[in-house]
């Protein structure tokens, strides 16, 4: 195929794209409505992801000490917890703390604090709170830790006073917790894939009937001795002009809605705001929407004129 | 230069296009194909084109068996015929001179080629004023001249107009006549189907008349006789 040939194709592509003004309006018009939903497919995906992430992110685990554990093997522990893979971060309240914080809880309930005060000395024992990067790895972890005591050398005194994980009721919670998310995620998926699939589809049939309006020139080409691939050229341009423009005032769109979106819903949605996310994304959101677009109208012409040019 | 070598297409309900039909055409010759209509002109032009696949026998153009002309080149082969329609097959989102540029371009001609031959096959034709007018601005008979300029433009060996006249009054009817005449004297081999009796006794050229799918006469210097 020479430049002039390409020069040609070029033309009656963009031609014919104006001067059906009407036909190509209509499909671009479907063309947006899919990559719409597309972009919004996106977007709910993002807003699930961070919200069911923020719940997982409730969950820890507490390692409650003996009052007696030296401090510095404690902090040795927490350097071996901080080594695990499974680890997200650990924070140390030693037994000072812990006990300051027991009484900025209870500092309008006197009688605690004046029980505390009888005791003399500080009862609490220190704290290490561990994230865990997957909501799965805690218990991973609690036997990392029950497995580390009991390595320990008979006569020296246990440190680990409680794992909380091992309670029955937190271990309940943190189960059902990563069991909402995951069925929550996953339900959320399957019907953002549905709704992509049918608009999808719709717009494959518009550009179907696009292109059967033109099955008639498309015949009389052949008569007059087009070839297969000079005939269907100009249409595969067309295509991918009406997803081209789709995904552009697609983006367009969302940048009005994702900042409306973004200020009225980012509370709501647990910090993440759409609107940043659209902003930080642009790049990325561009080349999908505009590259979904693009390939929609390439394939769904390409398939389209198949069928009229086989006479 | 063509030939129908015993060509019959029978449908699947049984219902008989054409039987046994055998002519030959010679190089420059100007023949027309009468008949009711459902006699089989259409059909027997289509397979010219290879629209149609016959049921048994075979169509020479030259000495290729058009049926067999793979898909890849058939736009090449249907290059060497000129076609004609009774309703111009002309594109309707083109102008008068896209559409016989359209026709060059897909035989591979050049830019130059084209800006010098177009305008001058439409003053052949008599429409050097509607260059840039698109086929609803034009009238039938001025569609129909379009579309005859397109037939000719890459000199074809041959012509087929498929019942021409058909959609057009008797002065743009003898116009058209006249335009197939001349390019008749110009060497051009030119079938013509029609069935209007004055078209034929007018032009003095032989006539192959065809009923119920088989040809009944073939006359050197015909008439409408049916």
């Amino acid at each position: 195929m020479n430049w002039v040939t390409i020069k040609r194709i070029f033309r009656t592509g963009f031609l014919s794209f104006w001067r059906n003004g009407f036909v190509s309006f209509a499909s671009v018009l479907m063309m947006t409505f899919t990559l719409f939903i597309i972009g919004l497919a996106i977007f709910t995906g993002v807003i699930l992801d961070t919200t069911l992430q923020q719940f997982r992110d409730k969950a820890d685990m507490n390692v409650y000490f003996t009052t007696d554990a030296p401090e510095d093997q404690i902090l040795a522990l927490q350097t071996q917890v901080n080594a695990l893979p499974e680890v997200a971060s650990t924070q140390y309240v030693s037994a000072t703390d812990a006990l300051a914080n027991f009484r900025e809880q209870h500092q309008n309930d006197q009688l605690t604090l004046q029980a505390l005060d009888e005791l003399g000395e500080n009862p609490l024992g220190a704290v290490l709170n561990i994230k865990a990067k997957d909501i799965n790895d805690y218990g991973a972890i609690a036997n990392f830790l029950q497995g580390q005591e009991a390595l320990q050398t008979t006569g020296t005194p246990q440190i680990i006073d409680k794992i909380n994980y091992f309670d029955q009721q937190h271990q309940d919670a943190v189960n059902r917790l990563s069991q909402i998310t995951t069925s929550a995620k996953w339900i959320g998926l399957v019907i953002i894939l549905i709704f992509v699939l049918v608009t999808i589809a719709i717009s494959f049939n518009t550009l179907r009937l696009t292109i059967y309006s033109s099955r008639e020139e498309i015949a009389v080409m052949r008569l007059v001795g087009a070839g297969q691939g000079y005939i269907r050229a100009p249409f595969l341009v067309e295509g991918v002009m009406y997803g081209f423009i789709a995904g552009i005032i697609t983006m367009l769109l969302f940048y009005p809605l994702t900042w409306w979106l973004g200020r009225s819903t980012s509370s709501f949605f647990g910090g993440i705001s759409v609107f940043s996310y659209y902003v930080d994304h642009f790049a990325l959101l561009f080349l999908i929407i505009v590259g979904s677009g693009v390939v929609l109208g390439l394939i769904a012409s390409y398939l389209a004129v198949r069928r009229y040019l086989r006479v | 230069m063509i030939y129908y070598d015993r060509v019959s297409k029978i449908y699947a309900d049984n219902s008989v296009a054409l039987e046994d039909v055998s002519f030959s055409v010679e190089p420059g010759e100007f023949i027309s194909v009468v008949g009711h209509s459902g006699a089989g002109k259409t059909t027997l032009i289509k397979m010219l084109l290879a629209e149609e696949v016959p049921s048994s026998g075979s169509v020479f153009f030259e000495s290729i068996n058009v049926h067999e002309v793979p898909t890849r080149k058939m736009g090449e082969f249907r290059r060497k015929i000129g076609t004609v329609f009774q309703d111009f097959k002309l594109l309707p989102s083109k102008t008068a001179y896209e559409n016989i540029a359209f026709a060059m371009e897909a035989a591979g001609r050049n830019e130059e080629e084209i800006r010098s031959d177009v305008p001058h096959v439409l003053e052949l034709v008599d429409l050097g004023d509607k260059i840039n007018n698109f086929p609803d601005e034009l009238s039938g008979g001025e569609q129909q001249r379009v579309a005859i300029a397109r037939a000719i433009v890459n000199q074809p060996d041959v012509i087929i107009a498929d019942e021409p006249t058909g959609n057009l009054d008797p002065v743009n009817t003898f116009e058209i006549v006249q335009i197939l005449k001349k390019i008749n004297d110009l060497g051009t081999t030119i079938i013509l189907t029609t069935h209007n009796k004055g078209v034929i006794d007018s032009l003095k050229k032989r006539v192959i008349t065809m009923d119920r799918g088989r040809v009944i006469r073939d006359d050197r210097e015909g008439k409408y006789i049916l």
